[in-house]
């Protein structure tokens, strides 16, 4: 048992702890909650401090069979692609379950149970080496995320979180028979095997037969994203979802599907990947239009940031889909920028509605007169989300651009319209909410930033300072498993990559 | 074989389960009227013990394995698992019944008996090595369902299921009974194992054959429920007494689905092209009809009825696949199936008041509130029905699509995945209502769960997590039974 399989199981145990404490002691169930998701998080970082730089391969592997036959391995491991998922994982849960400390007061146990068990799935799904642990962590983050927006969302909380889990429902059955499928021919469901069959040709795919397994798994990964247009369940979900139920599933669990795009569609099927990608990067970049285009005509601030999502993950998939060593360092760093900077903007936006009851932005005004702190937190998220040089998101929109212009320079050009028009859509919303005249409601109801949420948001932005400037830390290893997965997808003729492009990936650690 | 009217001790060890079922039962119909009205709550617990001493009768015979009484009973590693897990039913469906009997104020001995039978009638269609055999055992186990589903005599409901079912099941057993005759016409014998020896001659004529196998489809589809022939389930389930819907849903279902293998994994196995395709189109209708009707469904029985008909469908995908892989994947499935299936059936009772009142699915409003031990055990039925990980239904549903495309059966497993992601919404209807809805009248005049309800919920909760994280035992039996004995 190493450290990865303690910040696996912690979590795990502390959903069974803490459904064994009785219901009336609801602040012990806070504070263990908060100290299981802590512990986790203390030993995600030992993780990261661990971890071989420079190494492209797995690490803090644990390997043994779980069912003999079919033969189903526990098998996890670290690379440089799931290093900073499975930290950010263990580093927001305790954020969100401090945020929701005080605004989570009917059936609170379920509540703060659940928010650990989806630590456990996310955690899983970016750890797991065999296809079908994967496929398992997969569908075990969906019933605590469907039990958070049903239970405990807004109005329309059970028509959102009907309409999330059948689409990734409908999604992952397919990925499941493509696995099976995989495992027919390979006769394991390890992917390292899996994937070193396939690149030596011991198990030869059919064009065909390519081609409809990268669709399964695309489509599985495509929902969650969400790429459009299959993002209708996004907006939904994140309005009626609780502030932390926001939070992990912005931040998160929609990094499920670009780490899958990049785990599993990429290496594995090379040749369908980059056949495919054409089509796939228009749909991105028409989502990146799109979700900025609709983001600036809401009128509820959290939809305006779940539509920004739709946005700010386009530039992700473009980036995976460029085939480029800065477009993929890119993507893989927006991820985790998109994370922490999103995070962050679900939260503030939940600390005012937890103030004002209400989201619309009609209803705010002059918010920064009353509460300066508050809008200077805000102001500090908003220019990150809007690629700020200096802070987190400008590197990994830069990177992103650059790669997709080393492909195809049309698509850069169409892409940047993204980062002008997620200025336009922010700024806005930053003016309606923070200036003007200062209303009665927010007057009476909005008092600045409390000790609880100064702790919620400092380490948020405390991140997107240090990602901004210091890239070293977080890019190196994931350059270092991108170089590795570029490799493995050797360059077909229609899309090529610049022959430097490894090289390239090395002068970005300038930043 | 020794030509002596009494059987060996060999002999009897291997047919124990059959045997002590019968004098049980024989037992709790003598006793029946000596017994006052206080005592009466002994009957369940006689026929449990019977019933455990039955299933263990049938892990004895295991050591025994081997052809008895002139090769018409056969015991081997499939009819063992087959034993066990309709005994195994048959206990978790007396469990079912104290609460119910109680209420309805119906306990007799008659009831367990009836129950007793069908499980020794289930028994031998697991065990028999003859088409005659297992019309018998069909026969018992039928007959035995028919009057328990009309048990409650003075209720509607009751009556008219259980002269629907009647009606339709005498039928159906009729189609099975002519393919009998037909094969027995072409090949001069019932034993399947010799059926098989003149099939697989060179120069067999196959035209018959096929006839009495389709036949056989006809009338063994009726007692599994796959379509076309599910018509009378959703009727039969839904007016029938709750436990006995599901012991319907279970017990019947897992020895019909055990004859439909045996007959045609062996006998029938020479002309297994020519049924797969049968097979292939009852198994896609049954999971289509059994979902899309189910969407619509307000009742809670009958809802589990469609379901059952969609489940009959899955199970359907993995005989079509016609491998052993297939044969054991149908075997963890029942046994997932009856599991899952039991512990809704469970809350249902729990909830629907005497004379079942309350089945409307809008009963089970904010139970997670009322009583989250019960919500969340019934949470646990229902994503295993869906079929989430770390649940025995996942196992099982991946063991069937696993099965399927082996045998290439693509288009079969696509459909079916997307089956049960459709299935998905109307298992999360009851999530929905149970934890996001506020208590409504039934959830909040609701009397705590009973003893025996509470057994029934709990057992059959860590067999579906044994059988969703640790399937690795089952399984194994499963795979070394399915081979059949060449």
């Amino acid at each position: 048992m190493n450290l990865l399989d303690l910040v696996i199981a912690v979590p795990a145990i502390g959903f069974i702890v803490t459904l064994l404490i009785p219901r009336a002691m609801e602040q012990a169930i806070r504070v263990i909650t908060l100290v299981f998701s802590l512990v986790a998080f203390l030993l995600s970082l030992a993780l990261a401090i661990g971890f071989q730089k420079g190494q492209p391969g797995q690490q803090f592997v644990t390997d043994f069979i779980w069912i003999q036959s079919p033969e189903i391995h526990y098998h996890v491991g670290l690379d440089g692609l799931s290093l900073w998922l499975v930290v950010l994982s263990a580093f927001l849960t305790p954020i969100a379950i401090l945020l929701s400390w005080n605004s989570i007061q009917k059936q609170s146990k379920e509540f703060f149970a659940l928010l650990l068990l989806l630590e456990f799935g996310l955690v899983g799904v970016f750890a797991a080496w065999d296809l079908f642990l994967f496929y398992v962590f997969w569908e075990v983050v969906l019933v605590p995320m469907y039990l958070l927006v049903g239970i405990w969302g807004h109005d329309r909380r059970i028509y959102a979180a009907v309409k999330f889990f059948l689409f990734t429902m409908a999604g992952s059955v397919l990925m499941l028979a493509a696995i099976i499928f995989l495992y027919n021919q390979a006769g394991t469901f390890d992917y390292t095997v899996v994937l070193q069959k396939l690149q030596s040709g011991a198990i030869s795919l059919s064009h065909t037969q390519e081609t409809f397994l990268f669709l399964a798994f695309f489509l599985a990964f495509a929902i969650k994203v969400p790429i459009f247009p299959l993002h209708t369940w996004l907006p939904d979900a994140h309005v009626e979802a609780p502030t932390a139920g926001s939070v992990m599933l912005a931040s998160l669990m929609l990094k499920m599907g670009t780490y899958g795009l990049v785990r599993f569609c990429l290496p594995m099927f090379p040749v369908a990947s980059r056949e495919n990608a054409p089509w796939i990067v228009i749909l991105a970049i028409i989502g990146i239009v799109y979700g900025a285009l609709v983001a600036m005509v809401q009128p509820n601030m959290k939809k305006l940031v779940a539509y920004s999502s739709v946005s700010h993950l386009g530039f992700v998939v473009l980036g995976v889909f460029s085939f480029t060593q800065m477009g993929l360092d890119g993507a893989v760093y927006q991820m985790l920028n998109h994370g922490i900077s999103t995070g962050a903007l679900f939260l503030l936006v939940g600390f005012m509605y937890e103030r004002r009851h209400s989201l619309a932005i009609a209803d705010f005004g002059g918010v920064a007169t009353v509460a300066p702190w508050l809008a200077t937190m805000f102001l500090i998220t908003t220019l990150a989300s809007i690629g700020l040089p200096m802070l987190n998101n400008f590197i990994g929109e830069f990177l992103v651009l650059q790669g997709a212009a080393q492909a195809n320079f049309t698509w850069s050009v169409f892409a940047a319209l993204g980062v002008i028009l997620s200025a336009c859509y922010m700024l806005w919303l930053y003016q309606r909410v923070f200036f003007g005249e200062v209303g009665e409601g927010v007057k009476q109801h909005m008092p600045d930033l409390r000790v609880r949420e100064w702790a919620c948001v400092i380490p948020l932005i405390v991140m997107m300072v240090w990602m901004g400037i210091y890239t070293q830390t977080f890019l190196r290893p994931v350059s270092d498993t991108d170089a590795q997965i570029l490799g493995n997808t050797p360059v077909h003729a229609q899309i090529s990559a610049p022959a430097g492009s490894v090289m390239t990936g090395g002068n970005i650690h300038a930043h | 074989m020794p030509t002596s009217f009494m059987p060996s001790a060999t002999d009897l060890l291997r047919f124990s389960p059959e045997l002590i079922l019968t004098v049980a039962g024989t037992l709790l119909m003598v006793l029946d009227p000596l017994f006052a009205e206080r005592y009466r709550k002994l009957f369940g617990h006689l026929s449990i013990a019977a019933l455990l001493l039955a299933l263990f009768g049938a892990l004895e015979a295991q050591t025994v394995t081997g052809l008895s009484f002139s090769n018409l009973l056969i015991v081997d590693g499939f009819a063992t698992f087959f034993r066990v897990l309709v005994c195994t039913i048959g206990i978790l469906a007396v469990l079912l019944s104290y609460r119910f009997l109680d209420r309805e104020l119906a306990e007799t001995g008659e009831y367990h008996a009836l129950l007793l039978f069908c499980v020794a009638g289930q028994c031998l269609m697991a065990a028999s090595n003859d088409l005659i055999m297992i019309f018998i055992g069909l026969e018992i186990s039928s007959i035995a369902t028919y009057i328990l589903a009309g048990y409650l005599r003075n209720d509607k409901r009751n009556n008219e299921a259980a002269l629907k079912y009647f009606l339709l099941g005498s039928f159906a057993t009729a189609f099975f009974l002519y393919g009998v005759a037909i094969i027995y016409g072409i090949t001069g014998t019932t034993k399947l194992d010799e059926i098989r020896n003149v099939l697989t001659q060179p120069g067999m004529q196959f035209g018959g054959v096929a006839i009495a196998a389709g036949l056989m489809i006809v009338g063994l589809g009726f007692k599994v429920s796959g379509a076309p022939f599910q018509m009378w389930a959703p009727d039969v389930y839904q007016g029938a007494p709750a436990p006995v819907s599901v012991f319907m849903a279970t017990g019947p279902k897992a020895a019909a689905f055990a004859v439909f293998l045996r007959i045609f994994m062996t006998s029938f196995l020479q002309i297994s092209s020519d049924w797969e395709p049968l097979i292939w189109m009852s198994a896609l209708l049954s999971m289509t009809i059994g979902n899309f009707a189910a969407l619509t469904q307000n009742n809670l029985k009958r809802m589990m009825a469609y379901s059952a008909i969609a489940h009959a469908g899955y199970i359907l995908v993995a005989f079509a696949s016609r491998s052993e892989g297939g044969t054991a994947a149908v075997m963890f499935y029942l046994a997932a199936y009856a599991l899952m299936n039991i512990g809704v059936f469970a809350v249902i009772i729990h909830i629907e008041g005497k004379g079942e009142r309350h089945l409307r699915i809008e009963d089970l409003a904010g139970l997670g509130q009322r009583q989250p031990v019960t919500a969340a055990l019934l949470t646990v039925f229902l994503l295993s029905l869906i079929g989430v990980p770390l649940t025995g239904g996942f196992f099982g549903k991946f063991y069937i699509f696993r099965a399927a495309l082996q045998a290439n059966l693509v288009w079969l497993t696509v459909l079916g995945l997307l089956n049960s992601a459709v299935a998905a919404y109307y298992y999360l209807r009851l999530m929905v209502l149970m934890y996001m809805h506020e208590p409504g009248e039934v959830t909040n005049s609701l009397e705590p769960l009973s003893a025996g309800l509470r057994a029934a919920l709990i057992l059959p909760a860590i067999g579906t997590f044994i059988l969703g994280i640790l399937p690795g035992a089952i399984l194994n039996f499963a795979r070394s039974s399915a081979v059949f004995s060449k």
